[in-house]
């Protein structure tokens, strides 16, 4: 007789299941430390002031991103705007919103690819990643990533410079709903994809004193407009 | 056959087989624009899946504009300019702050008239993404420092694309007067359907 032909035994062989799943290390009173398997995604509601982090252990990851302002998520990012307003294809210290402010900080990071975005596959999980708060493939625009590098030639012509980096930290300057994707890049000729560790812990904003502030006239305006939204909005 | 005023939004619906003409009429003017499949809007441009696709972040004749489905939505069948931007986007209120200074807050710019013409049919915030910039020249540099330069345009310089499918596309006769996308003198542009 099968332990699973009455009910009992199926709750039985159900309840026995359950095994400690492996996390990345992470600080004391972290929010959020998950593996994310190759091809796979994760997702969450981070605080202002959340620093969360992606890392590549085992040095093949592809983390595709994208941030949308929680409590308002037609706000969300502009990888234009962010190329644009810090004068690089490569890499910049701030992720812009459509709406002049910053949604995260990078704190430390290789660069990013903010050309090619994902794959269909990717896209798909980007899909079911935001349907998971309410939003849907409107909500969808171009996305950015993580360890994979590509480079422009002169004439326009993009090509696969392969994995780069190893830890990206960021913070996240409003409240945020964070879509992780982890699938290869699609100029990757081998299509690989390797394990992604995310963890996040409690901290703070950037502020008017922190170095970063004043960085750049760019990045001054964009956390004004932050810092504007948010105290009429009685954040702040 | 339009003539769009300079600073001006248009918009239409092109069908499969159509094409669609852009003349720039006086040179050196950015002409922003978005398409969306007409019978799913949910299906609109992509830059990424575009550039991706072609190996080349510049477009000119026989780049085929793809859909975030990786669908043909447009192709480029004619190009007397010879490079056209995908990634620098449109320029917004908003962004002007960050790039030029809160001062320019008042000023018009193409998301305004992306918003404008958008919701002509249905669209709107949600449905605005990284747009092409016919006739805009944005080279990068080796150490990935990129940025509008001058134009390569010049007046009477056309590009034609035609229809794959039924598209409504949004247009933006660029207002930018801070940067010399459009030469520090927005003009007008012919743009014509046949």
């Amino acid at each position: 007789m099968s332990s699973t032909e009455t009910t009992y035994g199926a709750r039985d062989h159900a309840r026995a299941q359950e095994t400690v799943i492996e996390r990345p290390v992470a600080p004391e009173g972290a929010v959020w430390a998950e593996h994310v398997a190759p091809d796979n995604y994760t997702h969450r509601v981070l605080a202002r002031g959340t620093v969360f982090r992606l890392a590549n252990p085992e040095g093949a990851a592809c983390a595709h991103l994208l941030l949308h302002h929680a409590d308002q998520p037609w706000e969300r990012l502009n990888v234009a705007d962010t190329v644009k307003v810090q004068w690089n294809a490569y890499g910049g210290d701030l992720l812009l919103s459509d709406q002049g402010r910053v949604l995260a900080s990078i704190e430390a990071a290789d660069g990013y690819d903010a050309l090619c975005g994902t794959t269909p596959q990717g896209r798909d999980m980007f899909v079911r990643a935001a349907a998971k708060h309410g939003l849907d493939k409107r909500d969808l625009p171009p996305s950015l990533s993580f360890f994979q590098g590509t480079r422009v030639r002169p004439d326009g012509s993009l090509h696969f410079t392969g994995p780069v980096g190893e830890v990206v930290t960021l913070r996240a300057e409003l409240p945020l709903v964070v879509l992780v994707v982890n699938t290869a890049h699609p100029l990757d000729p081998f299509d690989t994809c390797t394990r992604l560790d995310v963890t996040a812990w409690p901290d703070r904003p950037t502020g008017p004193d922190d170095p970063l502030w004043t960085a750049t006239p760019e990045g001054r305006r964009a956390f004004e407009n932050t810092h504007e939204y948010l105290s009429a909005r009685g954040l702040a | 056959m339009t003539v769009v005023a300079a600073n001006a939004g248009w918009s239409a619906l092109i069908r499969k087989g159509q094409t669609l003409s852009i003349v720039d009429l006086e040179g050196n003017q950015a002409v922003d624009f978005l398409a969306y499949s007409a019978a799913d809007t949910a299906e609109r441009y992509s830059a990424q899946d575009t550039v991706t696709a072609q190996g080349n972040i510049f477009l000119t004749t026989g780049s085929v504009l793809l859909s975030n489905e990786r669908n043909p939505l447009m192709t480029v069948v004619e190009d007397t300019c010879g490079r056209h931007d995908t990634i620098a986007g449109a320029c917004g209120k908003e962004s002007n702050t960050l790039r030029y200074g809160h001062h320019t807050r008042p000023q018009h710019a193409c998301v305004e008239n992306f918003l404008s013409e958008g919701a002509k049919w249905g669209l709107g915030k949600r449905d605005l993404v990284s747009n092409v910039n016919w006739y805009m020249n944005v080279p990068v540099e080796e150490d990935g420092t990129l940025g509008i330069v001058d134009g390569i345009s010049s007046p009477g310089l056309k590009v034609v694309l035609r229809a794959a499918m039924d598209v409504i596309v949004l247009v933006s006769n660029c207002p930018q007067i801070n940067n010399p996308c459009n030469g520090f003198n927005p003009t007008p542009v012919r743009l014509e359907v046949a």
